[in-house]
């Protein structure tokens, strides 16, 4: 071995990636050769000096204050979007319900022509649908977005939505309608009522 | 250890303020130990070491939970050291030997003060020459070095810090050793 090739090995060994061979090849040449042996002890010197220096400090006192005083303050929409990343599920529900609730909304609100359901004899006279007298509907009677006024009879459930049994006041109609119904009676104004109603169709057919 | 730290990271993603005081406490020193190694004033120091957790902090949802927060963490602090060492004049190095000088005042300041024992003053003239000799070394020595000597690092992780290839690691190990080797051999 020559001084060039005991060099490279003394920084393998210094490494710990020398095999126990070259380490011994190296005891070796360092028997024999005093310039290497020099300057092995040197190295070896350097290295404990600095593995001493290596846990001598320490931050300084209060740092972890200082370091977390000067934290930026989270901003509310980077909050929300990590917050949504972490609940993927979540997000996709709160989407949907969004656009189920929009698309209801503008169903309500753009349904605005009135529709009653198919029945013999009934009169439609603008946004009032009217049970002739003498006549008597079968089945179960809905109207939608206009007023129901029952002189005669229906032989079902009624329900009304977005719209009124016509009341008048002279002679209690409206108790007299109500009364000519053989079924349920049901009213519905309220957006949430519409929607469950709708929702319950749904599920019923 | 490493698991703790795991749990803590997964709660500052969460949005856990607090248990990002855990992870600073735990590695303040260590951070604080690499940038002032590498810059080689205190102030300027923990100037650096506090940018690098802030930066931690703001880039966690980044940081891959898979590998170990150590090797990021310190990448970040020696990215920002030799980028301020970058920023400095071409005459760093007659600056180095003046921060040098000023921490060797501060050594001997602390010794007045706490009126040590004898070889413990010997021991921090030694220690603060050590630092001064290592700041003397071309930042590119500097940073392996300082690296190989903490908290027993593997030449792969210090690779993995300072984005290298392992070849280029012990090419740099070897000699910056040899450069020191020269300044420290009489002492």
């Amino acid at each position: 071995m020559n001084c060039e090739e005991s060099l490279a090995l003394m920084h393998l060994y210094l490494d710990g990636d020398a095999s126990e061979e070259e380490a011994q090849q190296l005891r070796e040449h360092l028997k024999i050769c005093p310039d290497c042996n020099q300057h092995y002890r040197e190295l070896k010197q350097t290295e404990s000096l600095l593995s001493g220096a290596a846990y001598e400090l320490s931050a300084p006192a209060g740092f972890t204050a200082s370091v977390m005083a000067n934290l930026p303050k989270e901003k509310k929409r980077a909050g929300y979007m990590r917050w949504f990343r972490a609940h993927p599920v979540i997000t996709a529900a709160a989407v949907f319900f969004l656009f189920m609730f929009t698309s209801v909304l503008s169903a309500w609100n753009s349904d605005s022509s009135v529709s009653v359901s198919k029945q013999e004899g009934l009169i439609v006279e603008n946004d009032l649908v009217i049970v002739p007298e003498g006549v008597t509907v079968k089945g179960d009677l809905v109207v939608e977005n206009g007023d129901l006024d029952i002189r005669g009879q229906v032989d079902g459930d009624v329900t009304i939505i977005n719209g009124d049994l016509i009341e008048d006041p002279g002679t209690k109609v409206n108790m007299a309608s109500v009364d000519n119904i053989s079924g349920e009676y049901q009213e519905i104004n309220r957006i949430f009522g519409w929607a469950w109603y709708h929702l319950k169709e749904l599920v019923t057919f | 250890m490493e698991n703790i730290i795991k749990y803590h990271i997964k709660n500052v993603k969460k949005g856990d303020h607090a248990a990002f005081e855990e992870i600073v406490s735990f590695y303040q020193n260590k951070v604080y130990h690499i940038v002032y190694r590498m810059v080689g004033d205190s102030h300027e120091a923990q100037d650096i070491a506090q940018e690098a957790f802030i930066r931690a902090y703001t880039n966690i949802h980044s940081f891959d939970e898979n590998r170990k927060f150590s090797t990021w963490l310190y990448r970040i602090a020696t990215n920002l050291s030799i980028d301020r060492l970058r920023k400095k004049k071409p005459d760093f190095h007659l600056d180095a030997e003046v921060k040098g000088t000023e921490g060797l005042d501060m050594y001997s300041q602390l010794a007045a003060d706490q009126a040590l024992p004898e070889e413990e003053v010997e021991s921090m003239e030694l220690q603060s020459y050590i630092h001064k000799e290592i700041l003397s070394l071309p930042p590119k020595y500097r940073s392996v070095i300082v690296l190989r000597f903490l908290d027993d690092l593997s030449l792969a992780e210090i690779g993995e810090i300072l984005d290298l290839p392992l070849g280029t690691v012990k090419t740099r190990i070897h000699r910056g050793r040899e450069l020191l080797r020269k300044k420290l051999r009489h002492v």
